[in-house]
């Protein structure tokens, strides 16, 4: 039986958080159909097929321009019908994970969110998930014959090498009811690489004194090409905003290294980081907790260490 | 206004984790249990919003006996009465059809709770009750306010903000900074001893999802120190050891 994807996608692309999905219902050997909302080219859907998808479902409906949850969550519920799909696969997002929450409670699926491996069907339908904030993991069994599966970043390796999906339209019936909330406007960062996609990321904590040194922080992360993000009390005094935050009650990021400059470690901004693959830590403090959470560290003043770093990059670059 | 608070009892932030029976139960052996931080936030704008423009604050939690501390401290925080429904909060459909059974005749305005509890992080009962019941359902809500019978919010989305107006009722799955937390004072501590907390057994619901087992991550290994004078040695290490460059 075929699996769903449901795709999103940015500024013209389809994002890699995506394409895991989709990549992570290939592995599961079955089917893969995409479904994606909104404009974008056909090529960058055929595209999906790459990553393993062998159809995806285009829906271009004006009115889903802007991202409403019941709408989306109509079109999905009409997208497992139609294609009789009894799996659905997503990324986790801001606008899928809302979206699949009501298709579960819909369709009396099972869903289970920040699943971190495929799952295991030798005997039922287990799945790992992390818990805790990242500090556990659960495997539960899903017991309904429907299930939706929200992922967490790096469940699997991103797949390349399929061959093109065909593009069909997708046609859907929207009730007025799914459009009782209007999106009055969005205030979002564009052309920056988004801290919860980022491979790479430079963060920043009260060490660095004011908002005016961050400066050096954003150096860095275009020095490496990295996406910033920070500690709360940098985002709650305003230094930087509140889409930066990064833990327990902010962003969790999970990229493949995470420099942490002037941040002690509490264990609240540990939650947010420990899937990172490799963590640097810069603290002008030897005792600082965050060096036991980290690959590499470097005891010194940030205001000396990190363009000294930079720099180093730099000269590694040419 | 009549205001509906969701908040799950969960273990302190700095809490160590650990398992027990062969790793099928939360070790809770000395660990705190709190309101859940987002449900927090929740209940600290609710609290403002009746202290605005009048109405009431009911907390709902589902959970065991063990929880009431934690729904004490919420009515010490400023809700007027509580409700426990007797069940352990194992999965989270299970949970969400009991929060819809009481609410769709509860004549709430407004249903508040956090974006996601801090054990499971499941982020998914605020949609499924706005399902259940039929209403709109917005998280993670980073800002609200109510005029008459509009509401205004702001969510948080990739890279920024998403604005959005809707009229009540809904669904509201809360983060900062829609309020700061507030710490109870002696009066709220002592009123809300005689505050209701009437307890009701849960409803036949589907449990979707089982336990099986817990797992810790693997340990992390050595921290590598570099010198501070000697940063080409990191580039060195993050290029070739680590290869992230
Ligand atoms: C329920 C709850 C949830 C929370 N959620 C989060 C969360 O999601 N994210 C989060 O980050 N926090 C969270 N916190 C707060 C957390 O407990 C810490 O207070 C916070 O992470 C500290 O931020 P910081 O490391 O930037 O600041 P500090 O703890 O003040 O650390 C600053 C560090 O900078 C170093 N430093 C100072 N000057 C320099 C210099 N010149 N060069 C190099 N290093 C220097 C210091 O040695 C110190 O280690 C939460 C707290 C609670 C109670």
């Amino acid at each position: 039986m075929a699996i769903l994807v449901f795709i999103e996608h940015a500024e013209g692309v389809v994002k890699k958080s995506s394409l895991e999905a989709v990549s992570y219902a290939a592995a599961m050997g079955d089917e893969v159909i995409g479904l994606a909302v909104g404009s974008i080219d056909e090529g960058a859907l055929k595209a999906a097929g790459n990553a393993g998808a062998s159809k995806v479902l285009h829906v271009t409906d004006e009115k889903l321009e802007k991202g409403i949850i019941q709408a989306y969550a109509q079109v999905i519920n009409q997208a497992m019908e139609s294609t009789g799909a009894e799996i659905l696969v997503l990324a986790k997002s801001s606008l899928g994970d809302p979206v699949a929450a009501r298709v579960a409670a819909k369709q009396g699926a099972g869903f289970v969110s920040n699943v971190s491996d495929l799952p295991d069907t030798s005997n039922g339908f287990k799945v790992k998930r992390s818990i805790y904030t990242g500090k556990a993991f659960a495997n539960v069994e899903i017991k309904t014959d429907k299930k939706i599966l929200g992922l967490k970043k790096n469940a699997v390796e991103l797949k390349t090498d399929g061959s093109e999906a065909t593009v069909e339209k997708f046609d859907v019936l929207l009730s007025d009811d799914s459009f009782k909330v209007t999106i009055t406007s969005q205030d979002k960062a564009t052309g920056e690489i988004l801290l919860p996609e980022a491979e790479l990321v430079v963060s920043g904590g009260r060490g660095m004194k004011g908002p005016e040194n961050w400066g050096m922080i954003e150096e860095l992360a275009k020095t490496l090409g990295a996406a910033t993000g920070c500690s709360k009390p940098v985002s709650d005094m305003g230094w930087r905003p509140h889409h930066e935050h990064v833990g327990q009650t902010g962003v969790k990021v999970s990229p493949q290294l995470y420099v942490a400059i002037g941040i002690s470690g509490a264990i609240q901004h540990l939650a947010g980081v420990n899937s990172s693959k490799n963590i640097v830590v810069i603290n002008k403090d030897p005792e600082a907790p965050f060096f036991a959470a980290a690959d590499y560290g470097i005891v010194g003043d940030a205001f000396e260490v990190v363009p000294k770093l930079t720099e180093a990059l730099k000269a590694a670059q040419n | 206004m009549k205001i509906l608070v969701c908040i799950t009892h969960v273990p302190d932030t700095t809490a160590k984790i650990s398992f027990t029976d062969n790793d099928t139960k939360f070790d809770a052996n000395g660990v705190q249990f709190i309101i859940g931080p987002y449900d927090d936030y929740a209940l600290a704008r609710a609290v403002e919003l009746k202290e605005a423009s009048g109405g009431s604050v009911t907390v709902l939690n589902v959970g065991t006996a063990e929880t009431e501390p934690t729904i004490r401290k919420a009515l010490a925080i400023g809700a007027d009465d509580a409700i426990r429904i007797n069940a352990e909060p194992t999965d989270s459909m299970f949970v969400a059809q009991q929060i819809a059974n009481h609410a769709k005749d509860g004549g709430y305005d407004l249903i508040m709770m956090g974006r996601e509890s801090i054990d499971f992080n499941g982020g998914m009962v605020h949609g499924m009750v706005g399902e259940l019941l039929g209403m709109p359902a917005i998280s993670p809500v980073m800002q609200l306010d109510i005029e008459g019978e509009t509401a205004k919010l702001a969510r948080e989305i990739e890279g920024g903000k998403e604005y959005l107006e809707l009229s009540l009722p809904f669904v509201a799955g809360c983060q900062e900074p829609i309020a700061e937390w507030k710490i109870p004072n002696m009066r709220g501590i002592m009123s809300a001893r005689s505050k209701k907390l009437e307890v009701i057994e849960p409803t036949d619901a589907t449990e979707a999802a089982t336990l099986e087992k817990y797992e810790m991550p693997p340990a992390k290994g050595e921290v590598k120190m570099i010198d501070a004078d000697n940063v080409e040695e990191l580039v060195q290490l993050l290029k070739n050891e680590a290869k992230v460059l």
